[in-house]
């Protein structure tokens, strides 16, 4: 797509070409120029502390420490494997981000289309309905944080308590949702959906309206069910958006961070059960100043971002070279 | 919308217009319900805030607003009002001038470098380009670490809140789509008319891609606003303390003013809510075309 775009310009200015041929060594200056104050930032900020990630993890380091860094090869690597003071609780992060993908992909991906289905209808009134529905959007997840644990609170003063308690006549109105490790890491999931769920449906809404109508009236004329005209006409046509969804979806549940990091400095979500990647590289690297270790962390956690980006260009290149 | 349009109502007898309309109270229905499940929380965080600390853990009278009063908005100020404490108005004030500073400079930034890929010919454009298409994939919470420990002399500064954050290459990736649909005509026209690069950017293309740049701005407000991760490892002065970080240790207080929190969560989020409320489409069309064009 890129490419033809391109020859279509140069083709469509070819009378021009002699000017062009001067103005083109003006950009041969003026080309890098444009693009250099944003490839320096990157090199800095996003280039430079991903190699340094990679070294790092080879020693072991600490900030502002007398001792010098001393190169230890894999041993970091070894020792989040091996290690059992280690092993056992990385394992157990690892293990709660791929619980919280595998519950929240399909959830989150599922119900956005719903919601975009349920919103893609001319209603009277339907603008306010979606504006409820936007809302959460615009909430910093610290803020989110901070309102569904006041909501979540354990006893029969927790908002959640005490409507789960009116429905069932008083027999469920004291659980305490955060600090239980049952319910804990499914807690933050819903406080998740909450906020972010709005983000992934706008994205399905919008493939919804670019389904060609004329696709519609054929299944109609064929006395196609609605239900068989979403299965059929749909589904198949916003596909590629679905996938997107999803794999996007995952890569936000690995980068799960905020939410549980501020919950459990407040003491008030069970850690073990909740504790992820990020906030174990957080604790290991920042609380406890040992940045070798979490600098492997950190390698580990690239490389499996990398795996699901790489599986989404697979997937977005089978649909046709995007 | 085109679903509902293919049934033809008139033609049809009158049970399916009766089941039509039992689908339209229906679906009215369900929309009420997940409103609700998407409205009640913001709800509960305003209306808490103006009731009294003790009412707004109470169970289901959380809800009910009764005894409002400012006692929790003056209640924040009073408890921050020291030195150790910091001060509400300088937290609002740090989470503005980074967020300002970002997005500002993310779309002069990025919209040059956006501009350089997509219009003008260099040499090593293309594998240029293509690395910057790859560390889209590069999330900032992979690099933060190291980050942290590459700047922390320049921890409690407001530069090193925002600086980081400027360059960005989703936002050039997403720039780039935007300036390949410019006519190439306007730009030789400019050019016939002796305008030089700088000239043909700002004055030509930039009015012309309006809502690229809205799109961005937009996408990094929303990511920016609501940092915290970043915060957490290079702020511990409350003088340069961000609102997320700040609302985050205010919760932690004890014993707990939950009034307060809420009202302070409320001065955090009303302006921003305000401003979706009246830009609500500009935000859905920045949210879908990070998609469409992605």
């Amino acid at each position: 797509m890129t490419t033809t775009k391109t020859q279509q310009i140069q083709t469509s200015t070819k009378p021009l070409r002699r000017r062009r041929t001067a103005s083109l060594s003006g950009q041969q200056f003026a080309g890098p120029l444009f693009a250099s104050p944003a490839l320096l930032g990157l090199a800095i900020f996003l280039v430079a502390p991903f190699v340094l990630a990679l070294v790092l993890s080879f020693y072991r380091v600490q900030l502002n420490s007398p001792r010098p860094a001393r190169f230890v090869g894999f041993e970091q690597y070894a020792r989040l494997f091996t290690d059992p003071d280690m092993s056992a609780a990385f394992g157990q992060a690892l293990l709660n981000n791929f619980t919280f993908a595998l519950i929240v992909v399909p959830v989150q991906t599922v119900l956005a289309l719903a919601l975009a289905v349920l919103v893609n209808r001319k209603l009277r009134g339907m603008v306010i309905f979606r504006t409820f529905i936007f809302m959460p959007l615009v909430f910093p997840l610290a803020l989110t944080a901070v309102i569904w644990r006041l909501i979540y609170s354990r006893g029969d003063e927790g908002l959640l308590n005490a409507i789960l308690g009116l429905f069932s006549g008083g027999a469920l109105s004291s659980h305490d949702w955060l600090g239980d490790p049952a319910t804990a890491m499914g807690s933050i999931i819903v406080m998740s959906i909450w906020q972010s769920v709005s983000f992934q449906m706008i994205i399905v809404l919008a493939a919804l309206q670019s389904v060609p109508t004329e696709l519609y009236e054929a299944a109609s004329l064929d006395r196609a069910s609605k239900w068989a005209q979403f299965l059929n006409v749909t589904v198949p046509g916003i596909r590629n958006t679905l996938i997107f969804v999803a794999l996007i979806t995952t890569i936000f549940s690995f980068r799960l961070f905020d939410q549980v990091y501020l919950l459990s400095r407040s003491g008030s979500v069970d850690r073990g059960s909740t504790e992820t990647v990020m906030t174990q590289i957080i604790n290991t690297g920042f609380d406890n100043n040992n940045v070798g270790q979490a600098a492997a962390m950190t390698v580990i956690f690239m490389l499996i971002i990398t795996v699901i980006a790489i599986i989404q260009r697979a997937a977005a290149r089978q649909r046709g070279g995007v | 919308m085109t679903m509902s349009s293919t049934a033809k109502p008139g033609q049809r007898g009158g049970s399916i217009k009766r089941t039509r309309r039992w689908q339209t109270a229906l679906h009215y229905l369900i929309l009420t319900a997940v409103s609700l499940f998407f409205f009640l929380p913001v709800y509960y965080l305003i209306v808490g805030s103006f009731r009294p600390s003790a009412e707004v853990l109470s169970g289901l009278s959380g809800f009910v607003p009764t005894n409002l009063s400012f006692d929790n908005y003056s209640g924040v100020f009073e408890h921050l009002s020291s030195g150790a404490t910091g001060y509400f108005g300088q937290f609002a004030a740090v989470s503005i001038i980074v967020t300002t500073a970002v997005v500002a400079g993310s779309l002069v930034v990025n919209s040059m470098a956006a501009y350089s890929f997509a219009r003008m010919q260099w040499r090593g454009k293309k594998i240029i380009f293509l690395l910057v298409i790859v560390l889209t994939i590069i999330p900032f919470e992979a690099v933060a670490l190291p980050l942290y420990f590459m700047f922390s002399g320049q921890r409690d500064t407001i530069l090193v809140q925002a600086i980081p954050f400027i360059a960005n290459a989703f936002s050039i990736f997403l720039f780039y789509t935007f300036f390949l649909d410019v006519p190439g005509e306007i730009e030789e026209a400019a050019r016939l008319d002796g305008a030089g690069p700088f000239r043909t950017f700002f004055q030509v293309v930039v009015p012309i891609t309006k809502p690229a740049f809205a799109t961005v701005a937009i996408l990094t407000f929303l990511a920016q606003w609501g940092s915290y991760l970043w915060p957490v490892l290079m702020v511990s002065d409350p003088t340069v303390r961000p609102l997320p970080l700040a609302i985050s240790i205010f919760q932690n207080q004890q014993p707990p003013e939950w009034g307060q929190v809420l009202a302070f969560g409320t001065m955090f989020i009303v302006p921003v809510l305000a401003v979706f409320l009246i830009f609500q489409r500009w935000f859905v069309a920045s949210i879908s075309s990070s998609a469409v064009k992605g």
